[in-house]
């Protein structure tokens, strides 16, 4: 867990900002573990790692990372990170976000960027309930579950993120759960590797509000339930409907690289000028016509 | 001096560049002020169009119309809609093709109004062949009429403001226009 | 070279950015400032910049307060429905001292209103629209080539002070044409970096990338430069960790970064005055309504009357020793704007500080979307003579 000596990962983390603030249980930091073990398996130089999130548990996990970090307004997160990305290209963004941040309040954010394929890699965790706030119903929270403001249970229907990502144009998709580590860090070393928008979901355990809420209380049993009722998409994909009541399909759902915006807009500008794409130029007193 | 004009036609005749030429033509090239206005209003696509230039060789202040020494018609429609504010002994000048004078008749006698024809729809089409250019034909006879702009001015001003490869047709359609006489 | 062009307002902005090296521009289409967005689309590729249109206006002002922390100078356009979708990241730039530029071309409203009309009815929202305290700089050009030149000059400010400038125009300024002249060079004012480079800190000499300078603006290093700024929207210390919850840490900061601008007033407002030195009148106008006025007065002398103007580039901060200073000695002043009464309150209030002999204040509002008629004005100045 983050804030334990003995964590391999203590030299990316700002020291001096821990404890952190995240419950006992909490899936945030398995997320950060595994963040950090897919970034090394794929060889990215912390240096170049710039994160950005929104507003939300999740969102907090930038500011322990000793990188570049913009912790900016609800929802927003990915609008900060394609600024950033084309304003330099070199940087490696990572956007963690929850699903209250992604999927309500910055939707459309994350189907544009999505559609425009721009090279950026979104970390989503998937709590199925605002927890920042206290416990109320998000877009991805169960039909039937309890939050503060669902009470007698949720009477919507939630988004399945992964495919909505997926239908809006992402060249690399997975959904995987705070139960599958191993997977999960093989999936963000991919999405960090793929020049493309890459999304990583991961349903993860709030125990604080959604175990209590829902009469889960122990997060071990969370995590439990979150591995029994997994399938794979390779297998689900064969299964009839019905039978995927209730269960949680990981795996990749798209790994198929093409080429992303931000290629597209360095292109141009060598294209119309024959140059590459200024960086860092606002530090200059002239420039050049 | 203030010299104010108005342009005025229906959505698609150029009205608007004729006016943006006019302005051009008085700012870079005569060393004069200018400035140039257009409707915006929902009568920007199609009916009614029109654009107003302040020249000037002084400091510009208001930079809209108070009322026009010069209206342009390219339109009749256009005509009876934005002829009324004309300033007494101004001018006004027409395409007597497209404008049914029998309707201002009493207007210009009342105002007296110094109206010139410019058949700048017909020359365009006929003698040009191509009627999109009616517009550039009609600075040329602006230039011609009211010595606003000085004739290389609006030349220079032609020039730089079509497309490039058409600056021949436009050049043709300009002297076309500044050989109107008014009649 | 210098080069003369004869351009709409709008343009002229973006020919300003160009030259004041704007290399990012994040926008969303809307009448009346579209042409900002197409001219830079069509200049930036040509000049080493990008251009970007995003899905709304929060977007696109999240992607260049983004760009600005890439290390460069990055700007957006809109009009008011856009403007009021992002204020909440306008107080984002403002708390994490983020240099960008916002041309609001304004328009009337409220709601969808008038898209196609002049107005100055977003003076007040300028000023107060983001939630929280914060001190805004706001520039109002009253002809195209003040748009290139206080497009410039927006630059300049927002990398002086690190804060967002908006450059406060309208529909009429930003739709007609004029000619301006690009000089071959302007002066811009470039972002500092933090003296140290990042290996020169430690633990026992942290990196304080909110520790303020002299004039209140701390440098401002960049991402991928090695420093490693944590940057968050919330109240946060020198180190920019956040302390969300200190009543102290709270106050430090905000009044820092209110200070900043506050203690500056000076060096950053501009004013200027026509015919005010025996000035029984004067009146006060920003923006396109100045051309109204100054015809007005050149008109009102003529026949005799002791009429002056001043004319406000900077309606924020507020100029208040200059107005104060027409207030000492007017009988009357005027206020001409296109709204219903906005930057007439910041005039009272100045006003009020003369005391016994303060001079009457008078507003002539118009909305609907035309300038002004310049003998509206003259009538005015007679009826109170």
């Amino acid at each position: 867990m983050v804030g334990n000596n003995e964590n391999p990962f203590i030299k990316y983390l700002r020291e001096d900002r821990l404890p952190n603030i995240f419950c006992g249980g909490c899936g945030n930091g398995t997320v950060l573990n595994t963040f950090f073990k897919g970034m090394e398996s794929a060889e990215i130089d912390f240096n170049s790692v710039a994160m950005t999130s929104g507003i939300g548990c999740s969102s907090r996990i930038p500011g322990y990372a000793k990188c570049d970090s913009l912790h900016t307004t609800h929802g927003r997160a990915i609008t900060f990170a394609t600024g950033l990305k084309i304003g330099n290209p070199d940087l490696n963004i990572v956007v963690f976000t929850g699903d209250g941040d992604a999927a309500a309040i910055g939707g459309n954010h994350l189907i544009h960027a999505a559609r425009k394929n721009i090279n950026l890699t979104v970390i989503c965790v998937n709590n199925n309930i605002y927890g920042m706030t206290g416990g109320q119903i998000s877009p991805t929270s169960p039909e039937g579950s309890f939050a503060t403001t669902a009470p007698y249970g949720s009477i919507e229907k939630p988004f399945n993120l992964a495919e909505l990502v997926t239908a809006a144009g992402a060249s690399f998709v997975a959904r995987w759960t705070t139960a599958h580590p191993l997977q999960l860090s093989k999936s963000i070393k991919k999405a960090l590797l793929n020049p493309g928008f890459s999304f990583v979901e991961v349903v993860s355990q709030c125990p604080t509000y959604f175990g209590r809420k829902n009469r889960i209380r122990n997060p071990v049993d969370m995590v439990k339930i979150f591995k029994e009722n997994s399938i794979n998409k390779r297998k689900a994909d064969k299964m009839d409907e019905e039978k995927l009541i209730g269960k949680i399909i990981v795996g990749e759902f798209v790994n198929k690289p093409k080429k992303d915006l931000i290629k597209n807009i360095c292109d141009l500008s060598v294209e119309q000028c024959g140059r590459d794409l200024a960086v860092q130029s606002a530090y200059q007193d002239s420039f050049q016509e | 001096m203030r010299t104010e004009i108005r342009i005025a036609g229906f959505g698609g005749q150029g009205v608007i560049l004729a006016g943006i030429i006019v302005g051009k033509a008085a700012s870079l090239f005569d060393g004069l002020n200018a400035v140039q206005t257009q409707s915006y209003g929902p009568e920007a696509r199609g009916g009614a169009s029109k654009t107003e230039v302040v020249v000037s060789d002084d400091e510009i202040n208001y930079p809209k119309l108070t009322s026009p020494d010069i209206l342009v018609a390219m339109s009749h429609e256009a005509l009876m809609a934005y002829m009324g504010d004309l300033k007494d002994g101004g001018i006004l000048i027409i395409d007597s093709d497209v404008i049914d004078e029998e309707d201002i008749k009493d207007f210009v006698k009342e105002h007296n109004i110094n109206v010139y024809h410019a058949r700048v729809n017909k020359t365009a089409e006929h003698d040009i062949g191509l009627k999109i250019v009616a517009n550039i034909v009609m600075v040329g006879a602006i230039t011609k009429l009211t010595k606003v702009i000085s004739y290389d001015a609006a030349k220079d001003a032609v020039l730089d403001s079509v497309p490039p490869g058409t600056e021949k047709k436009n050049m043709q359609a300009f002297e076309a226009g500044y050989a109107m006489d008014g009649t | 070279m210098v080069k003369e062009l004869f351009v709409q307002g709008n343009e002229a902005c973006a020919y300003g950015a160009i030259k004041a090296g704007c290399k990012f521009f994040g926008g969303y289409p809307i009448t009346p400032s579209t042409e900002v967005a197409e001219k830079l689309a069509e200049l930036l590729p040509k000049h080493g910049g990008s251009f970007i249109q995003m899905e709304d206006e929060i977007a696109a002002i999240g992607a260049i307060i983004g760009a600005s922390w890439s290390g460069l100078k990055t700007m957006t356009s809109t009009s008011g429905p856009g403007f009021s979708l992002m204020q909440e990241n306008i107080g984002y730039a403002h708390i994490t001292e983020t240099p960008t530029v916002i041309v609001n071309v304004q328009r009337g409203g409220p709601s969808t209103g008038q898209p196609t009309m002049a107005s100055q009815g977003d003076m007040m929202q300028i000023r107060w629209g983001s939630h929280g305290d914060y001190e805004p700089i706001s520039l109002a050009p009253s002809s195209v080539q003040e748009c290139f030149d206080f497009t410039v000059e927006a630059f300049n400010l927002s990398e002086q002070y690190r804060v967002p400038v908006i450059l406060a125009t309208d529909e009429i300024i930003g739709h007609m044409r004029e000619k301006i002249t690009i000089p071959d060079s302007v002066d811009v004012i470039p972002r500092t970096m933090p003296k140290e480079s990042p290996d020169e800190f430690s633990t026992n000499n942290p990196y304080l990338p909110f520790k303020a300078e002299e004039n209140g603006a701390p440098p401002m290093a960049a991402f991928g430069q090695g420093y490693k700024i944590p940057v968050t929207g919330l109240t946060h210390d020198e180190r920019g960790y956040p302390d969300s919850a200190d009543f102290e840490a709270h106050t430090k900061l905000i009044t820092r970064l209110n200070n900043k601008i506050l203690n500056n007033r000076e060096k950053i407002v501009s004013v200027h005055e026509r015919f005010c030195d025996d000035a029984d009148t004067i009146i006060i106008s920003y923006g396109a309504p100045v051309r109204s006025v100054h015809r007005a007065v050149v008109q009102a002398r003529e026949e005799g009357l002791k009429v002056g103007s001043i004319k406000v580039d900077t309606p924020w901060p507020f100029p208040e020793a200059q107005i104060l200073k027409a207030a000492e000695v007017a009988k009357n002043l005027i206020v001409v704007e296109m709204n219903l009464g906005q930057m007439v309150y910041e005039v009272e209030r100045v006003a009020g500080m003369v005391g016994e002999n303060r001079p009457n204040v008078h507003l002539i509002p118009k909305i609907g979307g035309e300038l002004h008629k310049p003998e509206v004005i003259l009538s005015k100045i007679k009826e109170i003579s």
